[in-house]
C-alpha cells in the first residue's frame, strides 16, 4: 500500500535526525503519538505536535513515560498507528510496556535517542549504551526488533521500515538512535507518497464467531482487530491462549513465549538489515552501528590506505542479532573489531556468533562524544597483526 | 420469603438464562473471586446499567489494571483490556483518543488506581478525559494478600501493617472532585440499585466520571479486622451508610468503623479534552486544522 | 564544483542566531549546491551560560566524522567564543570576527583574519537580530566556499516569509562588505608585491 499523502512532506530538506524521524512516523501513517519531555529526543514529538493538527491526528503529552508508553498501545487497539519517544531514564521507565507490547503483540514503535548513562548521566551527549537494555530490559523472554539509523536520512527511511515491521510481525519496534544522529542536521530527501511502501495493519477477515486473537498464521503472526468492530476480544498481559484468555499453565507458557521469540527468527537470517563494504578480501571486519559506523568507516579508509585489508559490516537491524551474516564471516576472517559507545554490549553478540573462530576485539567508549577514528584504526592495525 | 413461593417451588425452565449472561464471557466461568467478595456484585450492577442505558455493546470497551478488580475486563463480554499495574487510565486515554466513538470504562481497584496509578488518575481528571472510572474500593491490596493501600483507613490491621495502619488514607471522592472530575459518586455493594443507576448515568455523561464502590474483601480485610463475613459486611454497610447526595466531598472521608457517606456528590459540565483541543486548534489554525482521523486504513 | 572537506565552526552568544547561520551555510551546500553538509549544534554544559556554538562540515563526498576537530573557518561573534575556539583553528585557516565584539590582539600565525561590524550593519537595517545573516553574507564573500546564489537561496529558505526581504538585505549587506574588503586587500597585496618588486 502506498503512503497517505497527507503525512508525507515531499521535498528536499535540511533536517536533524529527530525531526526526520518524526517525518518518518507521519509518512508511515502514524496519527497518534504520546510523549513526555526528555533530552535529547523531545524534538521528535515537538515536531509531531506542530505537524499533526494539519495532517489530522492527535498528540498528547502524558504525565510520565509510563503513561506515554501505554497510551500508544491503547491507541493501537483503537485502530491507530502510534509511537512514543524517549531517552535515558525515560527508556528505563518504559521497559514494562515494551514487555506488554511484546506479550500482547501490539504493533507500535518506541524511539529511543540514546544519551550517556547510567541514571541521569549525560542528557545532551551521545552514547549507545542502551543496546542490551533494548533486548533484555523488560522482564521475561520476549522478542523485539531494534533498528539503528546512522544519518537523518535513515532516521526518516528506517522509521517507515520500523512501522512496517511492527505491522507485519505484530511486534514493538525500537528505533535506537543516538544523540549524535538525532541532533545532526543533513540533507533529507522525502519522496512522493506513491513511492513509499507502507504495510497496512493485517486485520482479520474472519467473522467474530470464528476469529481468535492469538491464532497464528503460517508465519507465526496472528491477525489484528480493533476495538469497536464487533469482535468483543480480550487482551491481557497474562500468559494467554489463542483466544486471548488467561491460561497459566506450563504448556501455554512454552507455546506462546517461544512463538513470541521465534516469529522474529527471519531477522537473524534473511530479513536482517545490514550494510557491507570491502568484505571480499577483508581480514579484519569492523562491526558497528549508528553514528559509530560512520566514524568506523573513516578508520577503515585509513587502514586501507596503509594496506590493511579491512572491511565494513554495519548493523542496521541490531535485534534480533544478524547471526547468519556474522556467522558466514567468522569462518573466513581473522578478526572482528567492534567499536561502540558503551563499555561492550553488541560485541558480546559478535563473540557469541564467532564462537572462537575469529578474534573479537571491542573498542569501548563511555560516551559523551564519538570515537576518535585513530583509536579504531589502532585496533584494526592490532587485529591485522 | 412469602408463602406462595413455598407452595409452588420455583422450577428453572430448561432454556433459562441469567440476564447477565450476554454481558459475560460464560466460557470463562467460574470466576476467581472469593465467596462474599463484592466485585461480582458490582459487575452485576454494571451489566444492569449497560442494559438500561441501551448502549451499543460493540462500542463499549472495558480497561482494567492489575488486581482482583483488574480481572473484570477478562469476564466482560466486550472489547476488554487487562493492562499493566496502575496504567489502565493512560491505556484508556489512548484508546479513547484513537477511537472516540467508543465508550471507555476503566474498571479497577483502589490500589491500582490510586497508588501505582494515582498520577494518571489526577491527570485524566484534570484533562476531563471522557472516561468512566469505576473503582471497587475494598480498602486493601487483595490479589497480593491484603497489604495496606492508599485507601486503607487508619488503625486497620493488614499484612504489611500488622500493628495497625498509622498513615492517613486518601478520600477518593474528594481527590476526584479536586482533580476536576465531572461526575463523582460513592456507593457500597449494599446499594445495588443506586450503584446501577449511577453507572447508567455515567454511560450517558460526557467527561471524566468517577464512581467509588465500597466493597468487602472478607478473605483478607474483614477477617483480619474481625469484621465478620460477607453478610456481616452487608449489615455493616446498611447500618453505617448515610445517603447524602450533593454532600461536600471533604466531609466524606472514610474511617475504619465510622459512617459511610454515600450518594452522588458532583455532577457538573466541563468542556472535555476533545472539545478543548478542537476549540484551541480552530482558534489558532482556522481552516488549516484537520479533524483527527486517527485510525489507520485497512488493507 | 569539487571541494575538499571544509570544517567550519560558528560561535557566539545565545540569541545571536549562531545556529541559524550554521543551518544556512549547511543548507546552501547540501540543497542548493548539491554537495554534502553535516551540521551539529554543541549541546552540553558549554551550551549553557549564554554561549552558543555550531559546527558545519562541507564536502563533495558523504561526511563520515560528524564533528569539527580543527576548523578551517572559525566565525566568532563573542570574545568568549574566540578565547575558547581560537586555538582550534587550523594553521592557514580563516578567522572571521564580529569586529566590534571580538578583539584580536594578534591573529595566530598563518591565519587570515577578516572582521566585520555585523551588529552595526544589522542595526542600519533596523533590526539587530539579523546580524547572523550579515555574518553569513560576509562569510560567503571572504571564504569563497559557497556561491552567493546558493547562500541567498538558503537564507530565503530558512526564514519565515515575513522576514525574507529583511534577511536577504542583511545577506547582501554582509556580502557586499566582504567583497569590498577583499578588493581592498587585493589592492594592498598588489601594492605590497609591487613595492617588493
Amino acid at each position: 500500500m502506498q503512503a497517505d499523502a497527507k503525512g508525507v512532506l515531499t521535498g528536499v530538506h535540511f533536517l536533524d535526525g529527530d525531526h526526520a524521524c518524526c517525518e518518518g512516523t507521519l509518512a508511515a501513517g502514524a496519527r497518534f503519538a504520546a510523549g513526555y519531555p526528555i533530552t535529547p529526543s523531545t524534538e521528535v514529538v515537538e515536531r509531531f505536535a506542530q505537524r499533526i493538527p494539519t495532517v489530522g491526528g492527535v498528540f498528547i503529552q502524558m504525565e510520565d513515560e509510563l503513561a506515554a508508553s501505554i497510551a500508544i498501545q491503547g491507541a493501537v487497539w483503537g485502530g491507530a498507528k502510534a509511537f512514543t519517544v524517549t531517552s535515558g531514564p525515560g527508556f528505563s521507565l518504559m521497559m514494562e510496556h515494551i514487555g506488554y507490547a511484546a506479550m500482547t503483540e501490539t504493533p507500535c514503535v518506541f524511539v529511543n535517542v540514546q544519551r550517556g548513562g547510567p541514571s541521569t548521566g549525560l542528557p545532551t551527549l551521545p552514547a549507545q549504551a542502551d543496546m542490551m537494555q533494548a533486548k533484555w530490559g523488560s522482564h521475561g523472554d520476549y522478542g523485539i526488533v531494534a533498528l539503528c539509523p546512522n544519518s537523518p536520512q535513515e532516521c526518516f527511511d528506517l522509521t517507515i521500515t520500523g512501522f512496517n515491521i511492527a505491522e507485519e510481525f505484530r511486534v514493538p519496534v525500537l528505533m535506537m538512535l543516538d544523540e549524535c544522529v538525532g541532533h545532526m542536521t543533513e540533507k533529507v530527501v522525502i519522496p512522493e507518497a506513491e513511492q513509499l511502501e507502507i504495510t497496512p495493519r493485517r486485520y482479520t477477515k474472519l467473522p467474530p464467531e470464528e476469529f481468535r486473537l492469538y491464532e497464528p498464521r503460517e508465519d507465526m503472526v496472528p491477525d489484528m482487530v480493533r476495538a469497536g468492530a464487533g469482535y468483543r476480544f480480550h487482551v491481557t498481559g497474562l500468559t494467554h491462549d489463542e483466544r486471548g484468555y488467561p491460561s497459566m499453565n506450563v504448556e501455554t507458557q512454552d507455546r506462546s513465549v517461544r512463538r513470541l521469540v521465534d516469529k522474529l527468527k527471519p531477522f537473524s537470517n534473511g530479513r536482517a538489515l545490514f550494510e557491507t563494504e570491502d568484505l571480499e578480501d577483508a581480514q579484519v571486519v569492523v562491526v558497528s552501528y549508528g553514528i559509530t559506523s560512520r566514524v568506523a568507516q573513516r578508520a577503515i579508509q585509513l587502514a586501507r590506505a596503509q594496506g590493511i585489508k579491512a572491511g565494513k559490516f554495519r548493523i542496521i537491524s541490531a535485534w534480533p542479532f544478524p547471526d547468519q551474516a556474522i556467522d558466514a564471516l567468522a569462518g573466513r576472517v581473522k578478526a572482528f573489531v567492534v567499536p561502540e559507545l558503551n563499555l561492550g554490549q553488541m560485541v558480546h553478540e559478535v563473540a557469541r556468533v564467532a564462537a572462537g573462530r575469529a578474534k573479537v576485539i571491542p573498542v569501548t567508549h563511555a560516551g559523551g562524544t564519538v570515537h576518535n577514528p585513530e583509536v579504531i584504526l589502532n585496533a584494526i592495525v592490532e587485529a591485522a597483526r | 420469603m412469602n408463602e406462595a413461593t413455598l407452595e409452588t417451588p420455583f422450577e428453572m425452565p430448561a432454556d433459562a438464562q441469567n440476564p447477565v449472561e450476554p454481558f459475560l464471557r460464560m466460557d470463562r466461568m467460574p470466576h476467581i473471586w472469593c465467596p462474599g467478595c463484592g466485585i461480582g456484585t458490582t459487575v452485576n450492577c454494571f451489566t444492569r446499567a449497560l442494559l438500561d442505558s441501551k448502549a451499543d455493546l460493540d462500542k463499549v470497551a472495558v480497561v482494567s489494571g492489575i488486581g482482583c478488580t483488574g480481572r473484570v475486563a477478562g469476564y466482560a463480554n466486550l472489547d476488554s483490556f487487562h493492562t499493566t499495574h496502575g496504567r489502565a487510565i493512560p491505556f484508556a486515554t489512548g484508546l479513547k483518543l484513537a477511537n472516540p466513538e467508543l465508550q471507555v470504562v476503566v474498571y479497577s481497584g483502589d490500589g491500582d488506581l490510586f497508588a501505582i496509578g494515582g498520577n494518571h488518575f489526577i491527570h485524566a481528571a484534570r484533562r476531563n478525559m471522557d472516561l468512566k472510572v469505576i473503582c471497587v474500593n475494598n480498602l486493601t491490596y487483595a490479589m497480593t494478600g491484603g497489604q495496606t493501600g492508599p485507601a486503607t483507613p487508619s488503625h486497620v490491621i493488614s499484612a504489611t501493617s500488622p500493628y495497625g495502619v498509622f498513615e492517613p488514607s486518601f478520600n477518593l471522592v474528594q481527590l476526584a472532585e479536586a482533580a476536576g472530575a465531572a461526575y463523582v459518586a460513592r456507593w457500597t455493594t449494599y446499594h445495588v440499585k443506586q450503584l446501577a443507576r449511577s453507572m447508567e448515568e455515567v454511560m450517558k455523561k460526557k467527561g471524566f466520571c468517577f464512581i467509588e464502590v465500597i466493597s468487602p474483601c472478607p478473605t483478607l480485610y474483614q477477617r483480619r479486622n474481625k469484621m465478620g463475613d460477607g453478610l456481616d459486611t452487608m449489615k455493616f454497610y446498611k447500618q453505617m451508610s448515610k445517603t447524602r447526595n450533593g454532600a461536600p466531598t471533604s466531609e466524606c472521608a472514610l474511617t475504619k468503623a465510622g459512617e459511610i457517606v454515600v450518594g452522588k456528590f458532583v455532577d457538573r459540565d466541563r468542556p472535555g479534552y476533545f472539545e478543548m483541543m478542537s476549540a484551541q486548534m480552530h482558534e489558532t489554525l482556522g481552516d488549516r486544522y484537520a479533524s483527527p482521523e486517527v485510525m489507520c486504513s485497512e488493507c | 564544483m569539487q571541494r575538499m572537506l571544509s570544517e567550519i565552526r560558528i560561535a557566539g552568544f545565545g540569541g545571536q542566531g549562531v545556529i541559524l547561520a550554521a543551518v544556512v551555510i549547511g543548507k546552501a551546500e547540501a540543497i542548493f549546491h548539491g554537495g554534502y553538509a553535516c551540521m551539529t549544534q554543541s549541546f552540553g554544559p558549554e551550551a549553557r551560560g549564554g554561549s552558543s556554538s555550531a559546527q558545519v562540515i562541507l564536502s563533495s563526498e558523504p561526511i563520515l566524522y560528524p564533528y569539527v576537530a580543527r576548523a578551517d573557518v572559525l566565525v566568532v561573534m563573542s570574545q568568549e567564543a574566540y578565547r575558547k575556539f581560537g586555538p582550534q583553528l587550523k594553521p592557514g585557516g580563516i578567522l572571521i570576527t564580529e569586529q566590534d565584539l571580538v578583539h584580536v590582539d594578534e591573529a595566530p600565525r598563518g591565519v587570515r583574519l577578516y572582521g566585520v561590524p555585523a551588529t552595526r550593519l544589522a542595526e542600519e537595517l533596523g533590526r539587530k537580530m539579523v546580524l547572523n545573516i550579515v555574518m553569513v553574507g560576509f562569510f560567503g564573500a571572504v571564504t569563497g566556499l559557497l556561491e552567493a546564489d546558493a547562500l541567498r537561496q538558503a537564507v530565503a529558505d530558512s526564514v519565515p516569509p515575513a522576514f525574507q526581504k529583511l534577511n536577504l538585505q542583511a545577506f547582501d549587506k554582509g556580502y557586499e562588505y566582504g567583497s569590498q574588503l577583499m578588493v581592498k586587500l587585493t589592492d594592498v597585496e598588489e601594492a605590497v608585491s609591487l613595492e617588493s618588486a
